[in-house]
């Protein structure tokens, strides 16, 4: 593996760049493996590159049904922050948040992690109500999270609209400072060039089509297009698409997929210089560094596998920003897309053991887990590595719907990503 | 006349000339011209810069498939908009064009130093580098990054127009007003049905525009337009140009964007700037034609390299000659014309390079008649011009070997690499795409939507195969809606029809690795960088794309696409179609914003939900505050007072007095049918079997995991009618979820549900003289604690109206709620104030009601609870039917942990110092002195100054809550901790001693 640094952008830019090898080699499948990881998105990858770095298992496979990355972790929005209101959401999530900030160095890999803060507005006495117990609650778990009235709010993002007459006033808002973005195909390719130079490897274009168990229940390998796959345990993390994968191992999963849409405006000028959410209205917006404004909505409102997504929801996800950032309306919508995403009852993932031995999943991340990448595959890794929990994932089983342990972030808060 | 507008050719009114100001110097176009004709028509190539290298750039194509010309059009304040495509802009007198992304000026740009630095800013660099030291990424080099990126400038200022949104439906849509959709049209309308004809430019036509040389059923081409469109028109056919599809949706829903003003000097009154269509089309007919590819070599971006099909429109649609001393380089037939007719109107044609070894002979005779060098079998290697093209270089190539080179001097480059069907929409549709070797480009195959695509969308290349395809799929598609109907025969003379071959990089005699040939001009993505990405271990076509941001430019990718896929695919030694294109994705060119939120701006952004006595309430000088899309009245300040005052003020009349409450946002719900009484069972917790007809009961609404949802007051009307309540924000998530349950889990009860939230007003009359107040405005019910004890239901008339009286108190005091046809609801409630004005009534907002509620501990759904409380955490056991065989969310309420110890349950909080006001949403600790991270046990869900308590009170969820009555907790606050004791959560009146009805007559 060629270590990236500015030193070698000069060595190889001299001799025009024909000295680049590749980050990772495309793996045809052998016969069997220590784990298979179904999913390469940045969770999958991730997963693998923590087993091999941290636990020694190199013996391992992603298997893909597409290219790696083409999942939700290639379509989102990348907003990265940890103010959750549970203490068991705000340990993974810090821990993410932890792992972010030293991830291109980890990773020899520009992801490109913009601590520029992210701002989510209130526009009712309950929004209020709601942030103020967020805050309160990061606080005294050591999670940076801070008040602003409208003003400093509108100081620390200008085109912020704090009309008292607008439809929905903002009445404050809450700041994260430590949160932000980061650039999500590199976090893919990062994670995989890490994982694949460590000897694991990385198969593309190549459906599993259904999980095997043996005789004893135990999982025994995947079937998949280019054939059976052996493997003494896998681990399942296909975001949309993992009822049906883990519904072939017998295995039923509390949860629903919708559709979510996303869409940039054309590239400008730096114009907007953080992250700014409002659940109020629907919308979340920041800019990239190639200029374009990024915008998220909230699902779709029906159950669907087509990541097609529908107009009027964006329709309104447009009007709910130019409602609170009325200066972008002359701006023009580059493009748009959706992706699937899987839903738990009480909106936090599952990070588990399942029934069946040697098969683990990682499932749940609905609207918001890209920013749970590198803490969701860290410990994934260690669960897989361990048969056993890590301490910070414990509470995200698969149990929890059938006790009622739920972390029901959504019933706090409602909000989104 | 400017000096390369051709007289007598072009659509443009020369005898209407329009001046402009481009880089802030006048312009003079005609009428009829784009930015970037007008600007050609004076000479003027360079237009814009690249985004990473700010390389300068000319217009390279005519249409919206632009990807260099871009300019920041302004019409004074708050009408500026970035990133406009100077080849669909139209001008009008005073229209300002600024170039972008460059600094200080167009012609000179200090950020080109970047293009000096090229090799180390090949695709991806900026993942490989940028690491050290680690806090160096977003406080230097991403801001650097950021400012260098970006081409135009965003509005910083409100945007003065308005945009309207409209539905249509129609039998058949067709996209695209050239021959094909021109064809198809008339031949669906003529069957009789109704056909929308939609065209992104500002004319019909399409390539018809460009070329006025073809006959078509006898009439010159533009002549048989003319004719074709008033028949169209005769057909009762919507001709809609300026009017792009932006996007196909699930059930032949297309996107239309229509365009109303930009064209137009004068803004008219009361007309929008954009308008989006959603129209619903039977059929759909794509005939959105070809796009021309560029060819790939190095030097193919300078200002004055143009796609040729690009001059045959500047020419023959605007009458502008893109240079004196045009050399052709092509590897398809068409461009060979665009020498002809440049050749023709007055330009002197270097040389016509063509990379095929034997272009037809005719061509090449007809070449020879006009003296215009032909240079067979050759290639380009370089280009030279720094801000427009002076020479460019060709060489023979024989048997792969480049020969030697000769540099041809011109003034502008016409370069041609072949046709590609535009497949952008069809791909919204999912579609599947099927490789055609022969024509080297993806066509249009299978599509889950009932559409069909004509002419050069089909790879059908010329008038007449155009004509007859679309005229054809026309009558197809009418067959397909059962309308008879023939295609009509059109003879074409004079057609212009070609082929070509495609390729990848041209061959060069350089290295390759210093060729700087441009596939996304835009981007600045070169062939090379390609290769790299594929050399890298980018096999996808999706990671190439990525990894270079190739087709990510603002043309979608319409210059990029193929080019891209060709070089990559012969990077990775693999086909074509195993390679794959990425998903075009909507919409087609970008669209504003405006456009899509509509009407939905400002104080209609969502509408505003008002009670019928709201306007009183805003007479009275209410103070409001948004409920979900409610507004209510939050107090009512008397002059001099701040909402505390005004609330216990309210407080103490209501406590004292009588006090009025506009409660009609409660959300209603009518349930009503012979099984209606067992559609209540199942869905409340609470039995309704036994609850007879005129008397009512407090429901409670669990989800199917066993938490709280909603609750209400539900008042028995007659045996099978229920008058159901909702929270406010919870009436239309409620209905919502009886009807699911209603069709999808007992489709067999005979039930209906109807939201009556809007068709009653409610007003709430609370206090000790209340009963005084109503017994002359009521008739039909005897209010004395016997006939109309608490929670009684009746229907009756109050001061004369229609009414439902219920009698229930959400504060404590004696209590009734009046609902009356909503209409009726101001005349009610100004009539109550009149009488109960000698009564000492006072009107109360939402925040006394908050008030008075907690001291008596009834919970606010949402506030109290938040979807992780159970009945019995709420202190609400007995509000669930414990003999009932099932509800809503009695399974989930079996769960081990719903009944585990240790539950967050709701309690009661006083401040030891009995002064301090806690503030909703804090958390609560045991232990103070602990470290952070500390162990939360629950948190503050109310607080309030209560003057009925004598001191500020508050409800709370506490961990084992109801088994700490008297222990204290602590309450860390960033200045410091509070402590308080947990008590029960009623702070007023206890015994309910006060919810009694006064005798008539008694003392109140
Ligand atoms: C529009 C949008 C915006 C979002 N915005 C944010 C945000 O701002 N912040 C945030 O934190 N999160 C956001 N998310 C959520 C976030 O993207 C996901 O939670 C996260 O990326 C999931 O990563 P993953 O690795 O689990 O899944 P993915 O990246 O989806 O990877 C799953 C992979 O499994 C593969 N797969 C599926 N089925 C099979 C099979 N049978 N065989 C083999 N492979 C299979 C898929 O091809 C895919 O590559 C957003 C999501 C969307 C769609």
């Amino acid at each position: 593996m060629t270590r990236f640094n500015a030193f070698n952008l000069v060595r190889h830019a001299l001799t025009g760049n024909r000295n680049w090898t590749e980050q990772w080699p495309d793996a045809e499948p052998k016969a069997e493996y220590d784990v298979v990881i179904v999913g390469a998105g940045g969770h999958g990858l991730g997963c693998a590159y923590y087993l091999a770095k941290e636990h020694g298992i190199t013996n391992v496979a992603v298997i893909d049904k597409g290219w790696l990355g083409g999942g939700n972790t290639g379509r989102n929005t990348t907003i990265i922050r940890s103010n959750y209101l549970y203490d068991e959401s705000a340990r993974l999530f810090d821990h993410s948040v932890d792992l972010w900030e030293g991830l291109s160095q980890e990773l020899n890999y520009n992801v490109m992690y913009s601590r520029r803060g992210c701002m989510m507005l209130a526009h009712s006495v309950h929004d209020i109500q709601s942030f103020k117990r967020h805050i309160h609650a990061n606080r005294l778990n050591g999670v940076d999270n801070r008040w602003l009235t409208p003003q400093e709010a509108k100081d620390y993002c200008p085109p912020l609209n704090i009309s008292p007459d607008a439809r929905y006033p903002v009445l404050g808002a809450a700041l994260q400072e430590r949160a932000g973005t980061a650039r999500h195909d590199a976090v893919a390719w990062g994670y995989a060039r890490g994982a694949a130079a460590r000897g694991v490897d990385i198969i593309q274009n190549c459906p599993v089509t259904a999980i095997r168990r043996g005789p004893s229940g135990g999982v025994i390998g995947v079937e998949t297009a280019r054939g059976f796959i052996r493997a003494k345990k896998v681990a399942v993390s296909a975001s949309g698409h993992n009822t049906m994968v883990m519904d072939t191992a017998g295995v039923r999963l509390p949860l629903e997929s919708f559709p979510l849409q996303a869409l940039v405006s054309e590239p400008v000028k730096p114009v907007f210089p953080c992250v700014v959410m409002s659940n109020t209205v629907h919308a979340y917006i920041s800019q990239s560094d190639k200029g374009e404004l990024v915008i998220g909505s909230g699902t779709d409102q029906y159950t669907s596998y087509s990541q097609r997504g529908g107009l009027p929801l964006i329709e309104h996800t447009v009007a709910a920003i130019t409602e609170v950032f009325p200066i972008f309306n002359r701006m023009r919508m580059l493009r748009k897309w959706g992706g699937i995403v899987d839903v738990t009852p009480d909106r936090s993932a599952i990070i588990s053991k399942t029934p069946v031995q040697g098969l683990y999943v990682n499932c749940g991340w609905g609207t918001g887990g890209f920013k749970a990448t590198p803490g969701a595959a860290h410990t994934l890794a260690w669960t897989v590595a361990k048969d056993e929990p890590h301490p910070i994932n414990a509470p995200f089983t698969l149990e929890r719907f059938r006790t009622g342990r739920l972390i029901d972030e959504a019933a706090a808060a409602a909000v989104a990503h | 006349m400017s000096r390369f507008r051709v007289p007598g050719r072009g659509r443009v009114n020369p005898d209407r000339p329009v001046t402009f100001r481009f880089d802030g110097r006048p312009v003079q176009g005609c009428e009829g011209d784009t930015v970037a004709s007008a600007l050609l028509a004076n000479g003027i190539h360079l237009m814009g810069r690249s985004f990473k290298y700010h390389r300068p750039r000319g217009a390279v194509a005519a249409g919206s498939e632009e990807p260099n010309a871009l300019i920041n059009t302004r019409r004074g304040p708050g009408r500026a908009e970035p990133n406009t495509r100077a080849t669909m802009q139209e001008i009008w007198p005073g229209l300002e064009a600024r170039p972008q992304n460059c600094w200080p000026r167009l012609s000179f740009d200090l950020g080109a130093v970047n293009d000096r630095a090229y090799m180390l800013f090949s695709a991806g660099f900026y993942y490989k580098t940028f690491m050290w030291p680690r806090s160096f990424w977003d406080k230097l080099y991403e801001p650097v990054i950021r400012a260098a990126a970006g081409l135009g400038v965003s509005p910083s200022e409100e945007d003065p127009d308005t945009y309207a949104s409209r539905y249509l439906h129609t039998d058949v849509l067709v996209v695209g007003a050239g021959p094909a959709g021109l064809a198809a049209a008339r031949t669906a309308a003529e069957a009789g049905l109704r056909v929308v004809l939609v065209d992104e430019h500002a004319e019909a036509g399409g390539t018809l525009l460009s070329e006025p040389q073809a006959r078509i059923a006898g009439l010159p081409a533009w002549d048989w337009l003319t004719a074709e469109l008033a028949a169209l028109k005769a057909l009762g056919v919507r001709v809609m140009t300026r009017t792009t599809a932006i996007g196909y949706y699930h059930q032949n829903m297309i996107g239309l964007c229509q365009r109303l003003t930009d064209h137009l000097a004068e803004l008219p009154a009361d007309t929008p700037r954009e308008r989006m269509w959603r129209l619903r089309a039977a059929r759909v007919v794509l005939a959105q034609g070809a796009l021309e590819k560029p060819l790939v070599f190095d030097g193919n971006d300078r200002p004055g390299v143009m796609l040729a099909g690009a001059a045959q429109t500047y020419l023959h649609r605007f009458g502008v000659r893109v240079g004196d001393r045009p050399v052709i380089l092509t590897s398809h037939d068409s461009a060979w014309h665009a020498a002809f007719d440049l050749q023709d109107a007055g330009a002197k044609v270097a040389a016509i390079v063509d990379t095929r070894a034997a272009p037809p002979a005719a061509l090449a005779g007809e070449a020879q008649a006009r003296g215009i060098r032909v240079l067979a079998g050759f290639t380009a290697t370089a280009t030279s011009g720094r801000l427009r093209v002076r020479s460019v270089r060709v060489h023979p190539v024989s048997a792969g070997t480049v020969g030697a080179g000769e540099e041809i001097a011109c003034d502008c480059l016409l370069m041609s690499g072949g046709w590609t069907p535009s497949l952008h929409l069809f791909s919204h549709t999912k579609g599947s795409l099927a490789w055609d070797e022969d024509r080297t480009t993806f066509l249009p195959a299978d599509t889950p939507e009932d559409c069909v695509i004509a002419g050069a969308g089909r790879g059908l290349w010329g008038i007449a195969a155009t004509l007859a395809d679309g005229a054809e799929k026309g009558a197809e598609v009418a067959a397909s809606l059962g309308r008879g109907a023939s295609a009509p025969a059109l003879p074409v003379e004079g057609d212009r029809t070609g082929s070509g071959t495609s390729h990848t990089e041209l061959a060069t005699d350089r290295s390759p690795s210093r060729a700087r040939a441009f596939v996304d001009f835009q981007n600045d993505v070169t062939a090379k960088d390609l290769r790299l990405a594929v050399r890298e271990g980018m096999r996808s076509i999706e990671h190439v794309k990525r990894y270079t941001t190739n087709g990510m430019a603002t043309d979608q990718g319409k210059m990029s696409n193929i080019n891209g896929l060709n070089i990559a695919a012969d990077a990775l030694g693999r086909a074509q179609p195993k390679v794959g294109l990425t998903t075009f994705r909507p919409p087609y060119t970008p669209t504003s914003f405006g456009a899509f939120a509509g009407y939905h701006r400002g104080g209609h952004f969502e509408v505003t939900r008002r009670t019928a006595i709201d306007p009183l309430a805003e007479a009275a000088g209410a103070v409001f505050e948004p409920v979900g899309q409610w507004r209510r009245a939050r107090y009512f300040p008397r002059p001099g007072e701040d909402m505390d005052t005004a609330v216990a003020r309210e407080c103490r009349a209501t406590r004292t007095a009588i006090g009025m409450f506009d409660a009609s946002t409660l959300g209603k719900i009518e349930v009503v049918g012979p099984d209606a009484v067992e559609f209540m069972n199942r869905m409340y917790t609470n039995p309704w079997t036994k609850l007879q007809p005129g008397r009512c009961r407090y429901g409670l609404l669990l989800g199917d995991d066993g938490f709280i949802r909603d609750d209400g007051v539900i008042g028995r009307l007659a045996h099978d009618r229920f008058h159901v309540t909702t929270t406010t924000g919870g009436a239309a998530r409620v209905l919502n979820m009886m009807e699911d349950y209603l069709q999808t889990e007992w489709p067999e009860l005979d039930v209906w549900l109807t939201s009556t939230t809007e068709q009653w007003s409610t007003i709430a009359l609370n206090g000790p003289r209340v009963a005084e107040l109503l017994r002359p405005l009521v008739e039909g019910v005897t209010l004395t604690e016997e006939a109309f004890p608490h929670m009684s239901v009746a229907e009756c008339t109050v001061a004369g109206m229609p009414a439902r009286l219920f009698r229930v108190s959400f504060t404590g005091e004696t209590g009734f709620e009046v609902n009356v046809p909503a209409p009726m609801g101001p005349a009610l409630w100004q009539r109550l104030a009149e009488a109960g004005a000698p009564l000492g009534l006072t009107p109360y907002g939402t925040e006394a009601m908050h008030v008075m509620r907690a001291e008596k501990g009834y919970i606010i759904v949402g506030q109290d609870t938040d979807g992780t409380v159970t009945p019995a955490d709420a202190g609400l056991t007995w509000a669930v039917g414990k003999a009932k065989p099932d509800f809503v969310g009695k399974r989930g309420l079996a769960r081990p942990d719903l009944t585990a110890p240790g539950r967050r349950q709701l309690v009661g909080l006083l401040t030891e110092d009995g002064t301090t006001l806690l503030e909703e949403g804090a958390q609560i600790v045991l232990d103070p002195a602990q470290p952070v991270p500390m162990k939360m046990v629950g948190h503050v869900t109310s607080a309030y100054r209560s003057e009925a308590a004598g001191r500020p009170i508050a409800l709370a969820l506490v961990e084992g809550g109801h088994g700490r009555m008297g222990e204290t907790v602590h309450i860390p606050m960033p200045d410091r901790t509070i402590a308080a004791t947990i008590t029960g959560c009623v702070f007023h009146d206890p015994e309910n001693t006060r919810l009694k009805l006064a005798a008539p007559g008694g003392d109140a």
